[in-house]
């Protein structure tokens, strides 16, 4: 089955106005996310797999090394169960 | 609890007083439980005194101005607010995430409906013990059956559950049992979090105090189903600071993370801090959030570092622990401003030492003795 990354119910993401950070924001943990990686959740849908997210952000991003990075980063989110 | 974590780069901000994350809101001190390990203060807050719906709105605005994302709504039992559903709102339409912690008395299907409509976003559940009778020996009250049905209905609404133990005397040999109660009730994540002596924990303190053995046997419980739950749930330890021989980061530094909003207005960096003498708390009908958070005296007294004296002054832990709690140096010492004397390095760690090792009656407690909470007249 081809994985289609969701955020899990528990996680909300959002912006921070005051911080100028995106964060991902749990019953008990705020995780700030650094870089363009709030620009990688905002493409979990649940409807886009990993290769539709890739391709979308390699389109954005030419020449950067999306292809590698992008699938390692979900799977460390999802390992911690913020996607699923 | 709030943890933020966070890397190195990315959030820059000027130096100084950073903005809170997370608010909790002590909406009532009312409960229909009597918990003789409540961290409320003794000197609760009587009903009349409670903010306005309108009031906790300002508050939430307030608060997600200065920089919260996060609310936890507590109390004692904030089912016991009538307009909760206004009061999510708000928060919610604020921009801030909201758990409702609650005793589950009180919780029904078309409350909860309309608290999710609302925007609620989680669910923690308080649980005394795996045993019913047990359990409500504990609360003082019948409770275990409607804890039984909130989790239910926790469920069906697709919220996300966690339940959290306070752990004692009374309950520690059932660790096995309380997480085998969580996954029964399809909980995400069972706090299991040894008692912190505040309030009416504090004056109960002889009867809820754990042996040796007994936290040694409950943590490889905890270790045990650590590898087995890996993945399914997630499963917290919040150490028995007296026992271990450290000080806990408490609330992540004296107005470093958050705050806490009592069912009167009255804001503390802690909710055990009613306790301090001479903090002057300020209060959200008199003062703007963000004065309070930067500039009052009460925010700004364990702020830091300067306040420290040996050995934190010098000791590499403490930008990690930052001294420890100012509410247990001032309740077992006299004197807010000393290391906490949880830590084995306090001058004063004797003192807890003999509380621990103090020869007490074998075998967990039948009928302990507990000083049940009371509300005042
Ligand atoms: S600890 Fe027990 S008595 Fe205290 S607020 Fe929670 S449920 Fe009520
Ligand atoms: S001496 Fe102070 S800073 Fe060092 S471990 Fe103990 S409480 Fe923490």
């Amino acid at each position: 089955m081809t994985w289609r990354p969701v955020l899990s119910r528990s996680v909300v993401f959002r912006h921070d106005r005051v911080r100028g950070a995106d964060l991902l924001v749990l019953p008990e943990r705020v995780v700030v996310l650094q870089g363009n990686a709030g620009s990688i959740v905002r493409l979990c849908d649940g409807v886009r797999d990993v290769d539709a997210i890739v391709a979308e952000l390699a389109e954005r991003h030419p020449g950067a090394p999306v292809a590698e990075e992008v699938p390692v980063f979900l799977g460390r989110l999802r390992k911690e169960g913020w996607l699923k | 609890m709030t943890e933020v974590v966070t890397g190195v780069s990315g959030v820059t901000r000027d130096s100084g007083v950073q903005p809170p994350w997370a608010l909790l809101a002590e909406l009532s001190h009312g409960c229909p439980l009597h918990c003789a390990y409540c961290s409320n203060p003794t000197e609760l807050v009587g009903r009349s005194e409670e903010l306005t719906t309108a009031q906790w709105a300002e508050v939430f605005r307030q608060a997600a101005d200065l920089g919260v994302v996060q609310s936890h709504l507590s109390g004692g039992e904030p089912l016991l607010r009538r307009d909760l559903t206004g009061i999510v709102a708000a928060a919610d339409g604020a921009g801030i995430h909201t758990q409702l912690v609650t005793s589950g008395v009180g919780l029904h299907e078309k409350r909860l409906a309309a608290l999710t409509a609302a925007g609620l976003r989680s669910v923690q559940l308080s649980v005394q013990h795996a045993d019913p009778r047990a359990s409500e020996l504990i609360a003082g009250a019948r409770s275990f059956a409607a804890k039984e049905r909130a989790a239910r209905l926790v469920r069906d609404a697709e919220l996300p559950l966690g339940l959290n133990v306070v752990l004692h005397r009374a309950n520690l040999d059932a660790v096995d049992d309380l997480v085998e109660l969580g996954l029964a009730w399809g909980a995400e994540r069972i706090e299991l979090a040894n008692t912190q002596f505040y309030g009416w924990a504090l004056r109960n303190r002889e009867a809820l105090m754990p042996d040796r053995e007994q936290i040694a046997r409950a943590r490889e419980g905890v270790e045990r189903w650590r590898g087995r739950l890996a993945g399914r749930m997630e499963l917290v330890w919040v150490v028995p600071d007296y026992i271990d021989g450290t000080a806990k980061p408490c609330m992540g530094g004296w107005g470093a993370l958050s705050l806490t909003v009592a069912p009167d207005g009255t804001v503390y960096p802690c909710p055990a801090a009613a306790a301090l003498p001479g903090l002057d708390a300020p209060n959200v009908k008199d003062h703007r959030l963000e004065w309070i958070w930067r500039e009052s005296k009460t925010f700004n007294l364990y702020r830091g570092e300067e306040w420290m004296g040996d050995p934190c002054r010098g000791c590499e832990l403490r930008t990690k622990d930052f001294g420890g709690c100012r509410c247990q140096a001032y309740a077992l010492t006299g004197d807010a401003t000393r290391t906490d004397p949880a830590c084995h390095l306090s001058p004063d760690h004797a003192l807890v030492r003999d509380l621990v090792d103090r020869p007490r009656l074998p075998g967990p407690m039948v009928a302990p003795a507990y000083a049940y909470r009371k509300e005042g007249p």
